[in-house]
């Protein structure tokens, strides 16, 4: 955020949006690499929110429920105190084993817990406490469940509630961060990662089996989408990467949480700083400017015309017919291209 | 007298797609031309074909009323992404097979003579799947309708995000409910209509936050695809499981519309959601919590204040006192003539001490309104009279 005012992030925005995607990482083999990251990403003893918080911040008190339904415990909320500041905290957790993942549904939160989250996340613009998010997800929950209960709404909603939050929010991506059900609770001033996260539009398995018919693509998936926590910075989606201590951050809990605290904490610092007005417009504008497009003069592709009787007792004659271009207009055809999810 | 020539068929069901279409739901063959004069609604089974943006333009909107803009955006490729394709060569084929640049199109039109601001998404490029281009359109869709205090109407057809364009169009979720959020703040009406499919990301941002959401029946409408939800979890779903039917019973949803009833229904929530007039108010008295655009209009009533005060004050200085102020000025906002007076004065006042006060926040309100019309006359006119009576009063003691 503040480099975004200093214009380092405009900058890095601006390059995805003009130039030539940024020049890949130098060889060896660039599958591996973001496979293995992949991987580490979603390695079981990766650190959650509440591994790191006792080394993270001296003092946390959870709370619990989104006062409509019920307590989703894949997400956590409470407040914490980060040496003399007192923060709004909400992080996605997942289970260290396979009772503690059932209870917290292998951390895909359902939809009460974007609904805490947003309760929380409006405690913390009425007492004018900064919000740290932490994200850590596959996704959000895909089930019936969720569905009847408006996933899609919950989300949304606490994309619009953190676009207009008057107050600081820092946003940490430990882990995965898997498409919409991040972004719920990732729309902040500054976007920080750990080195080894991830960060998607879809999981890498999905990718592949819809545009390459099968799972097994799922590393090539995974380094055409660019998820890895440097391939994002230079997109312009993450502001800071934070590297990890040896192998991961899963070797060591404590010195990952006091890195990434060192980061936030200055952050928070900065950012207390900047006049509401402008942190909210800001954050506005940092979100409104992402994507790459291209204004274009020239008239509309044309569609060939519908042919006449004669062109089509033509065509059915023409063995070349069924290889070329389909004629119908799109609207005409029902059948289901390949689906684009999230 | 059709030709035999079975060998150039490739399937033996097949038939001529551009003459006839065969209705999925219950396999009836139906002659394109009759499809198209019934809104391509199967007439034996009701189901609703899907249509291309510019189908859907025409039926809702008043013939010939439609304007696009931004007509040029178009796709770029930031990641690079090459698939089984590279992704510019399937722009470019969607592009050659619909005619359209991208999957939306946004521009003004009216429905039944009130003017909205549309976006209408089609399936058919790239099964409507939302990057920076469709991300943009919606934005300034949004940002137009706040502008222009209009009502925005947008309708979904969409897969969700999409893939080739990596998070920079999970982003543009994102973007696009930041710019709805400003238009409720604002106070301006957002109609979503979700048409089949409305999957994914575009369902769980904009789609879903409409002031009034609408449906056409049976249509395919959820957050993760049903393959997703059934891999994932391994359970049964239940029947009518995503459909707008399912969503109407849970409550996400306030009408399921047919479509032959479409173009009233939404032409008579027009006449309900009116975009609220003049912003100035509202924003002093709460915009703090709302946020947004308060300061935006502070600034610019200061603004205002600072280019219309000096000259006041020369003119009241030069013709004698306080007394001419309404009518000398030849300024052309009222709002600020008749406010201005109440501040020299109001030290000399004890006898109104809520007048000051007031004025100036209800002399502000007809401003934007009042505006076109000449000085002397506002006075007279009913708006402005709670503002100026005040302020003579207020000059009077």
């Amino acid at each position: 955020m503040v480099d975004r005012f200093r214009g380092r992030g405009r900058d890095a925005a601006a390059r995805a949006a003009t130039d030539d995607p940024p020049a890949p990482a130098p060889a060896r083999d660039p599958k591996a690499e973001t496979w293995a990251r992949v991987q580490l990403a979603r390695n079981l003893r990766r650190p959650r929110i509440l591994d790191l918080l006792p080394e993270l911040a001296e003092e946390f008190v959870e709370i619990h429920g989104d006062r409509l339904f019920g307590d989703d415990e894949a997400v956590v909320t409470g407040f914490a105190r980060i040496g003399d500041r007192r923060v709004v905290v909400v992080g996605q957790q997942k289970g260290a084993d396979t009772e503690e993942n059932i209870r917290r549904n292998f951390g895909m939160p359902h939809p009460e817990g974007y609904r805490k989250a947003m309760r929380v996340m409006e405690l913390a613009e009425r007492f004018g406490l900064p919000v740290v998010t932490f994200v850590d997800v596959p996704g959000a929950h895909p089930g019936p469940e969720s569905e009847e209960r408006g996933i899609a709404e919950a989300i949304a909603r606490s994309i619009g509630l953190m676009s207009r939050l008057r107050t600081p929010i820092v946003v940490v991506i430990t882990g995965e961060g898997g498409s919409g059900g991040a972004l719920a609770i990732a729309v902040g001033d500054v976007v920080i990662a750990l080195e080894n996260a991830v960060y998607s539009v879809i999981s890498p398995e999905g990718c592949a089996s819809i545009l390459w018919r099968t799972a097994d693509e799922a590393p090539t998936a995974a380094v055409a989408m660019k998820m890895t926590a440097p391939d994002q910075q230079a997109l312009g989606i993450i502001d800071i990467v934070i590297p990890e201590p040896g192998e991961g951050a899963h070797t060591d809990h404590a010195e990952t949480a006091r890195r990434i605290r060192a980061v936030v904490v200055d952050q928070l610092d900065a950012l207390a700083a900047v006049p509401l007005d402008e942190l909210v417009e800001a954050r506005y504008r940092r979100f409104r400017t992402i994507g790459a497009f291209r204004e274009v003069e020239a008239p509309p592709p044309v569609i060939p015309e519908r042919p006449g009787l004669a062109d089509r007792l033509r065509n059915l004659l023409d063995p070349g017919r069924w290889s070329g271009i389909s004629t119908i207009p799109a609207g005409r055809r029902d059948e289901l291209p390949a689906r684009d999810e999230v | 007298m059709p030709i035999k020539l079975p060998s150039f068929r490739p399937r033996r069901d097949a038939y001529p797609p551009d003459l006839w279409t065969k209705c999925p739901s219950c396999g009836e063959m139906l002659f394109n031309k009759q499809l198209d004069k019934v809104l391509r609604v199967c007439p034996s089974c009701g189901h609703h074909f899907r249509l291309s943006a510019e189908a859907r333009i025409e039926m809702l909107l008043d013939a010939g009323s439609f304007a696009e803009r931004d007509a040029g955006l178009e796709s770029e490729d930031p990641l690079g992404f090459v698939d089984q394709k590279a992704y510019p060569d399937r722009i470019a084929a969607a592009q050659l097979a619909t005619g359209m640049r991208d999957a939306a199109v946004w521009g003004t039109g009216t429905i039944d003579g009130r003017p909205v601001v549309v976006c209408v998404m089609d399936f058919g490029f790239m099964g409507g799947s939302m990057g920076a281009v469709v991300g943009e359109k919606v934005t300034r869709a949004a940002e137009h309708a706040l502008v222009a205090r209009v009502p925005l109407f947008v309708v979904a057809a969409s897969g969700g995000a999409r893939m080739q364009e990596g998070t920079l169009s999970l982003m543009q979720l994102a973007k696009t409910v930041g710019a709805l959020e400003r238009l409720r703040a604002a106070g301006v009406p957002f109609l979503s209509l979700l048409s089949d499919p409305t999957t994914g990301g575009v369902f769980a941002s904009f789609a879903v936050l409409g002031d009034v959401n609408i449906a056409e029946p049976n249509a395919l409408i959820g957050f993760a695809g049903a393959r997703v939800s059934a891999g994932t979890i391994a359970q049964e779903l239940p029947p009518g499981f995503q459909r707008s039917e399912f969503l109407f019973q849970h409550g996400f949803l306030d009408r399921v519309v047919h479509r032959s009833e479409l173009r009233s229904e939404v032409s008579s929530l027009l006449r309900f959601l009116v975009a609220r007039p003049a912003p100035l108010v509202e924003d002093r008295t709460d915009g703090d919590p709302l946020g947004l655009p308060s300061f935006r209009a502070l600034s610019f009533l200061s603004n205002l204040a600072e280019r219309v005060l000096p000259t006041e004050s020369e003119i009241a200085g030069a013709t004698n006192g306080h007394s001419s102020s309404p009518a000398t000025p030849t300024t052309p906002t009222t709002a600020s003539t008749t406010a201005t007076p109440t501040t020299p004065s109001t030290p000399a006042t004890p006898t109104t001490p809520s007048a000051p006060a007031t004025a100036p926040v209800r002399a502000s309100q007809p401003a934007p309104m009042s505006a076109p019309s000449p000085t002397p006359e506002a006075t007279t006119t009913p708006e402005p009279v709670p503002g100026a009576t005040s302020s003579e009063e207020a000059s009077r003691g």
